[in-house]
């Protein structure tokens, strides 16, 4: 137990806070720009537009289907070789957001398919255009159904913040390395820390949301 | 992207091999342990159901990377000492067998009630009504889900690459180390990736299809 109070000081915890700031910030900024292009992305894997639609399709399957690592890896370590060249943070958003931009479209599809048709045809039918029934009648409907999965979508997200810490990117799980790394001693007051860290903004984020479903269901 | 593979065939063969070895062994794994906890879930016993809820919420809330590195780093320390596949095998088990938890319980909870009354009525203990008569009839409902959940499973065993289990991100990561040629590298292990999710995915999404 002696560990624990020698690893808790103020120094070391107010670093590791520091850490998780970082953390939400990129998961923020990630959740707001993966949700407008998945959003966008989905929309368009809906409607069936030739040609355009089924690229769409190709490209958010070939990317879904990839592990998110090996698009961080690509981001920072592959794409300076033809030029394109990031700092740590904005790889990690970069690789993040298209990562979860792909995996929001399919919700946000599947979401759009989950309403019943004859909401657009009667749509439809009292004199609105496609585009308006889509964007009043479909899509609010459509969202509703599109919140539980798009949470634990968000969720996956915070904690996949976690492999960043392999392009030194000084989030929470690359500064309990550093901090344990000083001394072992150190180890496991620093898991412990990790897991609590973690668990505390993912379980938060999930309670909002069912009381956020229970609100509009 | 070609030379590489013609150059490293080797090295990403053993790579995917490893890949799908871990992923099967914590498919079979996360399977036993997310349907035990499943059924804890639905157990009369109040004792049970929390156990099982907090067992998955604590696994459900931590990222992978944490709990794979507690296997690799503070374990062999202080428990027992294990190599990097294994550590990084049984935190992937962890991690997915409480997702698998939640997806078998959802199953179990869309069979009608009156299958286990009807079971009970029979003369069937809790246990056996379970085996015999629930568990086939939710498996039927959890097959595309848990298909879903295998393939992010071969998708996160790329976090073996953090503890040295040389899977195919590993092997990639040390080759592209090695060459320097990173693009070509990774689109190569990229491919390679894809050669076992996008089948299962596309065969996922026909099932779904087909079972609604």
């Amino acid at each position: 137990m002696n560990s624990f109070a020698e690893a808790y000081t103020w120094i070391n915890f107010r670093f590791l806070l520091e850490g998780l700031w970082v953390t939400i910030e990129v998961s923020v900024v990630s959740i707001i720009l993966s949700s407008i292009v998945g959003l966008f992305l989905g929309i368009i894997r809906y409607i069936r537009y030739p040609v355009v639609s089924g690229v769409v399709g190709v490209i958010i399957d070939l990317i879904r289907n990839l592990p998110l690592l090996l698009l961080i890896f690509f981001t920072y370590f592959g794409l300076p070789k033809i030029g394109i060249r990031m700092e740590p943070l904005t790889a990690a958003i970069a690789a993040m957001t298209v990562f979860e931009s792909a995996m929001i479209a399919e919700i946000v599809r599947s979401g759009i398919l989950a309403v019943d048709t004859g909401q657009m045809e009667g749509a439809r039918a009292n004199g609105l255009t496609y585009w308006q029934g889509l964007r009043y009648i479909v899509l609010p409907q459509a969202l509703r159904k599109m919140i539980p999965p798009l949470v634990s979508q968000f969720i996956s997200l915070i904690k996949d913040t976690s492999l960043a810490t392999i392009i030194v990117l000084p989030e929470l799980m690359y500064r309990a390395q550093i901090i344990y790394g000083q001394n072992t001693r150190y180890m496991i007051p620093m898991f412990v820390a990790l897991a609590v860290l973690y668990f505390v903004v993912c379980y938060a984020l999930s309670l909002v949301a069912s009381r956020l479903e229970k609100r509009v269901g | 992207m070609i030379s590489v593979f013609q150059q490293h065939w080797q090295e990403l063969l053993t790579g995917l091999g490893n890949t799908i070895l871990c992923s099967v062994i914590a498919l079979f794994f996360s399977l036993v342990i997310g349907s035990t906890f499943a059924i804890f879930e639905v157990l009369p016993s109040k004792f049970l159901r929390i156990i099982g809820r907090i067992y998955i919420e604590v696994f459900r809330n931590i990222p992978l990377l944490v709990i794979g590195m507690f296997f690799y780093v503070v374990v062999p320390q202080y428990v027992l000492p294990m190599d990097g596949f294994t550590a990084g095998t049984i935190g992937l088990t962890l991690y997915t067998s409480s997702f698998i938890a939640e997806t078998v319980r959802a199953g179990i909870q869309a069979v009608d009630s009156g299958q286990m009354e009807g079971a009970r009525a029979n003369g069937l203990s809790f246990m056996q009504a379970m085996w015999h008569i629930v568990l086939p009839q939710a498996f039927k409902y959890v097959i595309p889900p848990l298909g879903n959940q295998f393939i992010n499973l071969v998708k996160n065993s790329s976090v073996l690459a953090f503890v040295a289990g040389f899977d195919l991100m590993y092997q990639g990561d040390m080759i592209a180390s090695a060459t320097f040629d990173t693009f070509n590298t990774y689109i190569a292990v990229g491919v390679l990736y894809l050669i076992i999710t996008l089948p299962l995915s596309y065969y996922m999404r026909y099932l779904e299809k087909k079972l609604a």
